[in-house]
């Protein structure tokens, strides 16, 4: 069984965002860029069902720039197989990004497609339902555990109210929740040998796909800043705010 | 313009959830609302009442039992038909189905949005709150999920909206429900308590968690949330979790005990009215954002703030 796991390019997250003062977004010239974390529990995934002997090949693909490479360079580096950059400067939304991936799926044939559950840049929480929409195929998003039996998938989601287990005939679309696994580090050996591994590069109208946004992002803004507290002294101190804000009698 | 509103609802009764988000829609356009489920006629009932509703849509069948997206996505798109927008709360449930209903429509969906700001333009939270972006759709309908903190509950009575029963054509397939385990709690839920108590990495153990943390929640009647770091060091189960990724709250007082303050826990609590931090590191980033700070030791300040109380 084929895996294919999209990465995407996003600020990393240690990193404070900070809003462009025109209002058109969040400055990220000079921020240090990684793999969304989501993303990097994904390609983990995959590789531990290689591991495991459940998935044979492990292709890893990207929506995004030039320097998106490098993303899939580390994705190659933690032992995945074969990359495929889709190479543009636009902001690609998730709608635009499922279609693609769609496509991907229809050359690829993976029988599995693992998707981090959000990007930590825009937030959406979108792109694998969407794939699995547009595929007609089950979806099993939010994975903390994830078990791969013949033609199905057993799919643990973290949820609302707990855990659920769902079970998902192949091919399906598993997102992934952060305590899925922990991603490993690439060894230095194995970021050397990720240098020669093939990593296609092509456009998103090599896949017919119209990347034109559908929303309209009219201004981007700081959020209302909270005003400096104060600190108190001692525990009586703090018992007599508490019976002021009324929670305590 | 008609919007379709996602009913959360659990165990026969409406989640406050569904109420925030009627607020939202009534914003957007006239309410009408989808109760989906397994035996769901009291749920439909209650729906009915909620204040400035003009219709509810039930599809009760065993199909819909655990609103598998599958399952329930395909209705919600025969069933756009006849609305304009499809608004769910950004709850577990929302946020599985209403990216497969977009995408089915072929719309792009508008995620957590704060507030309604005008004709198919919202705010919504971007690089965990950090930023708040203004979209405007230019789809010709709309999917939006919705920040419940962001919004006044409706009032749960006062309606009396015609109820209408509904069924899908085609059921989807290729999902089977397994089980599910739901923690049992007495305490107030997360998303809707007035206060929380939360408790991060420093409680060092599950044994602490417990001892030095719920007492305090029990006395103040409140919630018990945490840290990413405390669930990921098993001391509480996932489903505690507030944060970017976890659950986003805004009560009335939010406690974080032993919580440093990473910008990816505040993105789930800085809407809180009054946050009070109690730490031993001054420096930690969670004072920045706390309204009232005890620098300290909390193995001694939360037992003697729980025995003062």
């Amino acid at each position: 069984m084929k895996v294919l796991v999209p990465v995407k390019r996003v600020i990393d997250y240690n990193v404070k965002p900070r809003v462009k003062m025109d209002g058109t977004g969040v400055d990220l010239t000079n921020v240090k860029m990684s793999m969304n974390p989501f993303d990097e529990i994904a390609v983990e995934e995959a590789i531990r069902l290689k591991e495991k002997g459940k998935a044979t090949e492990i292709v890893v693909v990207s929506v995004g720039p030039l320097k998106a490479q490098e993303t899939l360079r580390t994705a190659l580096a933690m032992g995945t197989d074969r990359a495929i950059l889709i190479q543009t400067d636009e902001t690609v939304e998730p709608l635009a990004v499922a279609k693609l991936l769609k496509a991907v799926a229809a050359e690829e044939q993976p029988g599995l497609v693992i998707l981090g559950k959000q990007a930590i840049d825009d937030d959406s929480n979108q792109t694998g339902q969407m794939l699995a929409a547009l595929m007609g195929r089950p979806q099993g998003t939010f994975a903390s555990k994830v078990e791969v039996e013949g033609d199905s998938v057993t799919v643990t989601r973290e949820v609302d109210g707990g855990l659920e287990t769902v079970k998902l005939a192949l091919p399906a679309i598993v997102t992934t929740d952060l305590r899925l696994n922990e991603p490993r580090y690439a060894s230095l050996p194995n970021i050397m040998k990720a240098k020669s591994k093939p990593l296609a590069t092509k456009a998103p109208a090599d896949y017919g796909v119209d990347i034109a946004p559908r929303l309209e992002t009219l201004k981007v803004s700081e959020p209302a800043k909270r005003q400096a507290g104060i600190k108190v002294a001692d525990v009586d101190e703090l018992v007599a705010k508490l019976k002021a804000l009324g929670v305590a009698a | 313009m008609k919007t379709l509103v996602w009913v959360e609802h659990e165990g026969g009764a409406l989640k406050d959830a569904t109420l925030s988000t009627v607020t939202a829609a009534a914003k957007i356009g006239e309410v009408h609302l989808l109760v989906a489920g397994e035996g769901v006629g009291a749920v439909a009932e209650a729906a009915a009442k909620i204040a400035g509703v003009a219709k509810v849509h039930v599809a009760d069948s065993a199909a819909y039992a655990h609103a598998l997206p599958e399952a329930v996505a395909p209705l919600v798109v025969e069933l756009m038909a006849g609305h304009d927008a499809f608004v769910a709360p950004a709850t577990s449930h929302g946020k599985n189905i209403a990216p497969r209903v977009a995408a089915l429509l072929d719309v792009m969906q508008v995620s957590d949005i704060l507030s309604v700001e005008g004709d198919k333009t919202f705010t919504r939270p971007i690089y965990a709150g950090n930023a708040i972006a203004t979209v405007k759709s230019n789809d010709a309908k709309l999917v939006v999920t919705v920040r419940t903190t962001g919004f006044e509950k409706a009032a749960a009575e006062g309606g009396s909206a015609a109820v209408e029963a509904v069924l899908a054509s085609s059921m989807g397939e290729g999902s089977a429900f397994v089980g599910q385990e739901i923690s049992k709690s007495e305490r107030p839920e997360l998303t809707s308590a007035k206060v929380i108590v939360s408790g991060g990495r420093a409680l060092a153990s599950a044994e602490n968690f417990h001892s030095v943390i719920e007492p305090l929640a029990d006395k103040l009647g409140a919630a018990v949330g945490a840290s990413r770091a405390a669930v990921d060091a098993g001391y509480v189960p996932n489903d505690y979790q507030v944060g970017q990724t976890g659950k986003i709250v805004a009560p009335e007082v939010y406690m974080a005990i032993g919580i440093s303050g990473a910008i990816q826990h505040l993105a789930g609590m800085k809407d809180s009215k009054t946050i009070i931090a109690i730490n031993k590191d001054e420096d930690a980033p969670i004072f920045q954002v706390a309204d009232i700070g005890l620098v300290g030791d909390l193995f001694q300040i939360v037992p003697e703030l729980t025995g003062k109380l």
